[in-house]
């Protein structure tokens, strides 16, 4: 029985010195050795992407911002983003999605107004939206909330409004949005994207440039 | 060039890389598991230890390690989380409550990462670096260990000796997680993935005012995350946030980089029991499990049955643009068939059936090609009730790589294959039957009842994602889940070595003309057959309770 003993306590005492070697090796080697080498050589990515305009950060290219007026390209909805609620000392964005399921009703009505809101806002004079034309990701939130992109569909939908608010011509924005444009990586990893951050920048610079 | 073409683009691709590196990773295993050296990194780590790692120890005293040293880091990670508030580097984050945090311990040591809480608000720098992530490296590494100890056991005759579990331990961890994560941590950060150590980041916004969002050693753990099928995200979002997952390539990388190790284990299986054919049908059985599932979750992800994502006109709710429906698809089939438990969309808002798929995924028992290590055991464990059945239709004892599958070694396999359902079940009926948990729902009906049944499956199974409607942070499903978690996890290990054991000390019987060939693609077609039709039968009234519904429905 005390024989039994003395063994767990030397066995658990080899694996907590186990755990506590491989903590300083993975846990405190490993990640300051990558964040040493990433700062040094990634030094923008690596604290998270900032984008300037006129010399002031206005956000990260890889994190989406709801909030946009008419006058700008609108982001995809972010129903699922949330407000943290521990540790309210600081307002995080809580990233996240709806988790609505295919036969949600409130996801439905979530869908339904969201479309109805785009064929709204986005027909203008000489311009009608019609439902069927309004693409996916103009209705439904993203997986973090957080989706720094818009489908080129969905940016092409809003070209109109954009130049009738902004008093330019809809080739001129249309041209903006082509040129905001990526496609697939190697021409087939992913989805065409339009970076909404980086596309209203470019709409502002060119407004001010008059 | 259409999306379902670049899907399949995408599927291709990736198959190639793994095609391209499953010989020299799995060879490279091999070495690392067989070798007598030591490096001169290990030989301190040993001291440190206070373990000679030459010692060879009988299947008891393998399972003991595991344990001892598994008990030890729930209670450091436990500890870790509770005494956050006053420890430094916390971010002022406050410490985590009990029942949490005891979800959080359980779920982490035991290569589950199963998440009820969110990361962004939660967990300081501390606690992710030096708890969570340090979890994501040995658990890894102890489901490696179990499974090259089972390897051994078939591979080895007349022995109890099964290898040493401090050096499995650490050769997993230094010579083939550390390295390959360093790797992919720099290629991360080079697409976007953020790596600093500063506090919380507030940048204005374009319209003004400001946001606010965590800084963190996110790269360096997103590669871990991945490789050790481990899957617990720095954020809430998971790999759908975009400082974890910047890119379309990041996307198609960190798939690579949750099937690269458990695929190549069956080619370290082939080198260590001296046939890489049997290896390459063990290969095939993984492979084409994965494909069909895949090619089943594109179907309906893109056929985007359901309501609310036919008024939308695709199944984009839940998905980020920049990776769409194909390459979330092959996420979510990789993630579930694996052990990782990531996502880089929701599963929750899929189709009905795809819902179901990712399920089923996990039903299998995740060994198609399953978590880091556990794939390779809970498939050698199938393999093994494989035989027997073939054994049982001509009347033959049956065998599996020149040993003799007896009444010891298959009441063992029955145990194991029996126990992660038992849990799901008994642990979903429990949920149904009383009424608090059921509040915890976020959509009704059979969507409802989904929410549980996959908290359950994802637990018991050690996947880590969600139907993440469900609000799992309760009393009731800390602790509830916490157990399907350790029961899941370590009940089958002992099962696991205990057959190591008694296979290792038989003799071999030598292969006669009426030998079963189990290295024949017929082998692996009773194979594929028997997994199905097993979790089939144990599963389906619970599936078409849930998903099929839905499914079906809509």
């Amino acid at each position: 029985m005390n024989n039994s003993v003395t063994n767990t306590a030397r066995l658990l005492g080899a694996g907590l010195r186990a755990l506590l070697v491989l903590t300083v090796l993975t846990g405190v080697i490993y990640p300051l050795a990558v964040t040493g080498v990433a700062q040094a050589l990634f030094n923008n990515k690596a604290n998270g992407s900032e984008v300037s305009y006129e010399g002031k950060v206005v956000g990260s290219s890889l994190i989406g911002q709801q909030g946009y007026s008419l006058d700008y390209f609108q982001p995809r909805p972010a129903n699922g983003l949330g407000e943290n609620s521990v540790n309210t000392q600081y307002k995080l964005l809580l990233s996240g999605a709806t988790n609505l399921s295919a036969d949600s009703k409130d996801l439905l009505k979530q869908v339904d107004e969201a479309k109805a809101k785009v064929v709204k806002d986005n027909s203008v004079a000489g311009y009608t939206v019609k439902p069927s034309e309004v693409p996916a990701d103009a209705v439904t939130s993203s997986g973090s909330g957080l989706d720094p992109d818009i489908s080129p569909a969905y940016a092409d939908l809003q070209v109109h409004r954009i130049a009738e608010k902004n008093g330019l011509t809809v080739a001129q924005v249309q041209k903006l949005v082509d040129d905001h444009t990526s496609g697939r990586t190697l021409g087939f990893i992913g989805e065409p994207r339009v970076n909404v951050l980086e596309l209203n920048i470019a709409l502002k610079a060119l407004v001010a440039k008059g | 060039m259409g999306p379902v073409l670049a899907g399949v683009l995408q599927l291709v691709a990736l198959i190639a890389a793994l095609a391209l590196v499953y010989i020299p990773l799995g060879n490279y295993m091999a070495k690392v598991y067989s070798s007598e050296k030591h490096l001169r990194a290990e030989k301190w780590l040993y001291k440190g230890i206070g373990a000679n790692p030459d010692t060879e120890m009988t299947w008891p005293a393998y399972l003991r390690g595991i344990l001892a040293f598994s008990a030890v880091g729930v209670l450091f990670l436990y500890l870790l989380q509770r005494l956050q508030g006053v420890l430094p580097g916390s971010l002022g984050f406050e410490s985590v409550n009990p029942a949490q945090s005891f979800n959080t311990a359980v779920s982490f040591v035991t290569n589950t990462n199963w998440q009820s809480y969110y990361g962004e608000q939660t967990m300081g720098h501390v606690v992710q670096t030096a708890g969570l992530a340090v979890q994501n490296f040995v658990s890894a590494a102890v489901g490696m260990a179990v499974a090259v100890a089972l390897v051994r056991g078939f591979a080895r005759s007349r022995t109890g000796e099964l290898g040493n579990f401090w050096a499995d331990l650490v050769r997993g961890v230094v010579r083939i997680l550390l390295p390959l994560s360093v790797v992919a941590a720099i290629v991360l950060v080079a697409c976007g993935a953020i790596q600093n150590f500063s506090g919380i980041h507030e940048v204005g916004q374009f319209m003004g005012g400001s946001q606010q969002w965590n800084g963190g050693a996110v790269a360096s753990q997103e590669a871990i995350k991945e490789i050790g099928t481990n899957g617990g995200g720095y954020f809430n979002a998971n790999s759908a946030h975009p400082f974890e997952n910047p890119t379309p390539f990041t996307n198609l990388f960190e798939i690579f980089l949750l099937l690269v190790i458990p695929f190549a284990l069956t080619r370290t299986f082939g080198v260590m029991v001296g046939s890489v054919k049997q290896g390459y049908a063990i290969l095939a059985t993984m492979f084409t499990i994965w494909l069909g599932f895949v090619a089943l979750m594109m179907w309906t992800e893109f056929a985007h049955h359901g309501p609310a994502l036919q008024a939308a006109g695709s199944a984009l709710e839940g998905k980020e643009v920049r990776f769409g429906v194909g390459s979330s698809s092959i996420f979510a089939v990789s993630t579930t068939l694996t052990s990782t438990g990531a996502v880089d969309s929701f599963h929750s808002s899929f189709t009905g059936l795809g819902g179901g798929i990712t399920m089923l995924g996990m039903m299998l028992g995740e060994i198609a090609p399953g978590g880091t290590g556990s794939g390779l055991y809970g498939m050698l464990v199938m393999a093994i009730i494989a035989v027997f059945i073939a054994g049982l239709m001509v009347g033959r004892t049956p065998e599996y790589l020149g040993k003799k599958i007896g009444t010891r070694e298959i009441k063992l396999a029955a145990c194991y294959i029996l126990i992660t359902p038992a849990l799901v079940l008994v642990f979903t009926a429990a949920s149904m039957a009383l009424s608090t948990p059921q509040n915890s729902m976020l959509n009704s009906g059979a969507h409802g009842f989904s929410e549980v049944l996959y908290a359950f499956t994802s637990a018991a199974n050690n996947n880590g994602s969600a139907f993440a409607g469900l609000n799992a942070n309760t009393d009731w499903y800390n602790t509830m889940l916490g157990l399907a978690m350790l029961l899941g996890r370590f009940l089958p290990m002992v099962f696991v070595l205990a057959l190591a054991g008694s296979l290792a000390e038989q003799r071999p019987v030598p292969v006669t003309a009426g030998t079963l060939r189990t290295e024949k693609p017929l082998f692996t077609g009773l194979l594929v057959g028997a997994i199905l039709i097993i979790t089939g039968l144990t599963y389906f009234p619970a599936l078409a309770l849930g998903p099929l519904a839905e499914g079906l429905a809509s």
